[in-house]
């Protein structure tokens, strides 16, 4: 059906597409877990309030968040030359990839980090733990399952981001789609990477969902 | 108490919320003092106040004005990273048990310890003799999703004895479980008080709670004290009418029967096996209704209290009284 050279095509952006989403989703995670535990320590419930720090963050990720990632992508080209020297290539779109998914996943954590039961926390507080001794005992590891979670939909935002940098010559699945099936009417190029990006994220899915299982001892 | 060491006391405590545009007081000159060894109760219903109360005492709530005194020290004057120490001698559970979900037992109990910055090792030695303490040997290693609401309040107290406090300060407690576990916590509780020589402050609503393990106790109501004494007197002779609602606790409908005289009779265990509602009938020679009977058998000696409606005419009545105070049966008109 494919041509060797096809199938050493399609084998290489399976790979490009792996690396981008995951060096992405890591570099995202260093920027966004930060975040989203600032988001829930500064809230004015939260366990150090700052409402002025947190109304800032709040207000940074929403901006992030309400630009769609194509526009994103391309008002960032200046950005991502300054920082890797090129705009092409999979190097190149991980830049866009973190800066545009940081905030979604400091959202996530929020939301994760949200779930802990104050009651808990309130009786970390009674013991004289500090607030930073709560993120690290008691918050993140009573969330982790739900960040696991998270980090299942987040990688896989990330893996459908990354597709889109097909438009700007990223590399990967996307531009195999881009290149092939759509300039150049290869209907099968494009159902068959259509199909293999179903089966990424089935797998990250999956993953996900045995690693929480794994985690959670509530079940 | 032998020793009347003050463990804590709260001196013109008040604790206001605002918000956006309202005040509410939750607190409002509060004045006690609880002493060491001793188990105090906290009553009031739901609102009242109690658990903000509570909170005052550890400084989980900083309180709006007055002061919180805890051993000698008064917490308004010290730093926070001396408050976090103070706190490791003050233990506290709650009604919900509030245990980490993915620790079992065992990494539960060395939790505050870890804190505290004991090693692991030594925090494991402690944790076992814990778990000794409250029954829980072969649960160490179960997670609290698989132990039963008796069993994690009783992992969350082995919890809050860790770093071996001067204070428990229990919250509801026993609110969420079953009469039959209720009894058994509150016997591990008393045991601990006991043999430990921990002071424990218990916040309840029920009356109940503070009749089994309480010395003396204070009714919190509308954000201020009604009244405060020892358990029996406060129970015997209630002075404001929340104590009264709350001595009457399952009740409450005696305060329907409105414009007819009442009468409670205390049984103090004096009275014993001698039927006196019986005798009193018959002596008098009036039919009295019961309309409320709460008694229990200790010892042979009967232990509770009891409303009756007085009859209409004034001759019965004072008849009534008249046998009452003959016989030294501890009695009360209630209106």
């Amino acid at each position: 059906m494919f041509s060797q050279a096809m199938l050493e095509l399609i084998g290489i952006g399976i790979l490009e597409t792996l690396y981008m989403t995951i060096l992405s989703s890591v570099l995202a995670y260093i920027l966004g877990l930060p975040l989203g535990i600032l988001l829930v320590i500064t809230d004015k419930d939260g366990i150090a309030p700052m409402v002025t720090i947190n109304r800032i963050i709040g207000f940074i990720v929403n901006i992030f968040r309400s630009i769609p990632f194509v526009i994103l992508l391309v008002a960032l080209l200046p950005f991502t030359r300054m920082v890797v020297g090129t705009t092409l290539g999979p190097n190149a779109l991980v830049v866009p990839l973190v800066i545009g998914s940081a905030p979604y996943i400091a959202r996530l954590v929020e939301s994760s980090l949200k779930e802990v039961d104050h009651g808990v926390i309130e009786a970390a507080q009674s013991m004289g733990a500090s607030p930073s001794q709560i993120v690290f005992k008691v918050l993140i590891p009573e969330a982790m399952p739900s960040l696991i979670m998270g980090g299942a939909i987040a990688v896989i935002t990330i893996l459908s981001y990354s597709a889109m940098g097909g438009f700007v010559g990223a590399g990967g699945l996307g531009t195999l789609a881009i290149n092939y099936g759509y300039y150049r009417y290869q209907v099968n190029i494009m159902l068959i990477t259509i199909a293999i990006l179903v089966l990424i994220v089935q797998g990250f899915q999956e993953l996900g969902g045995r690693l929480m299982r794994r985690f959670d001892k509530r079940l | 108490m032998a020793n009347r060491e003050p463990m804590i006391e709260l001196i013109g405590l008040g604790k206001t919320f605002e918000s956006k545009n309202s005040y509410v007081k939750a607190l409002e000159d509060i004045n006690l003092t609880i002493y060491e060894g001793e188990i105090f109760g906290i009553i009031g219903l739901s609102g009242a106040g109690k658990s903000t109360l509570v909170r005052c005492i550890n400084y989980l709530e900083r309180p709006t004005t007055g002061k919180v005194i805890f051993d000698k020290t008064d917490l308004s004057e010290v730093g926070d990273r001396e408050l976090l120490k103070i706190r490791q001698s003050m233990g506290m559970i709650f009604q919900q048990f509030n245990l980490l979900m993915q620790r079992n037992t065992l990494q539960n109990i060395c939790f505050p310890l870890e804190i505290a910055g004991v090693s692991v090792k030594d925090a494991k030695k402690r944790a076992y003799e814990l778990l000794d303490v409250v029954g829980l040997t072969d649960k160490a290693k179960a997670y609290p999703a698989q132990l039963s609401g008796g069993q994690k309040q009783r992992v969350a107290i082995a919890r809050a004895l860790a770093t071996k406090p001067k204070v428990l300060l229990c919250d509801e407690a026993t609110s969420a479980l079953d009469p039959t576990t209720t009894r058994s916590i509150l016997e591990l509780l008393r045991e601990i008080n006991k043999n430990l020589g921990i002071t424990i402050v218990v916040i309840t609503h029920e009356m109940s709670v503070i009749e089994e393990i309480c010395n003396r106790v204070a009714i919190i109501d509308e954000s201020r004290i009604a009244e405060i004494g020892d358990v029996e007197e406060v129970f015997m002779r209630p002075k404001s009418k929340i104590a009264r609602q709350l001595v009457f606790s399952g009740a409450n409908h005696i305060d329907s029967f409105v414009g007819e005289d009442k009468c409670r009779i205390i049984f103090d265990g004096r009275t014993s096996f001698e039927p006196v509602i019986a005798n009193m009938v018959l002596e008098c020679r009036t039919p009295v209704n019961i309309l409320f009977a709460d008694t229990k058998d200790i010892d042979g000696k009967a232990f509770g209290q009891m409303v009756i409606q007085l009859p209409e005419d004034e001759s019965s009545k004072k008849r009534i009284f008249a046998y009452l105070e003959m016989h030294k049966i501890p009695h009360e008109e209630v209106l």
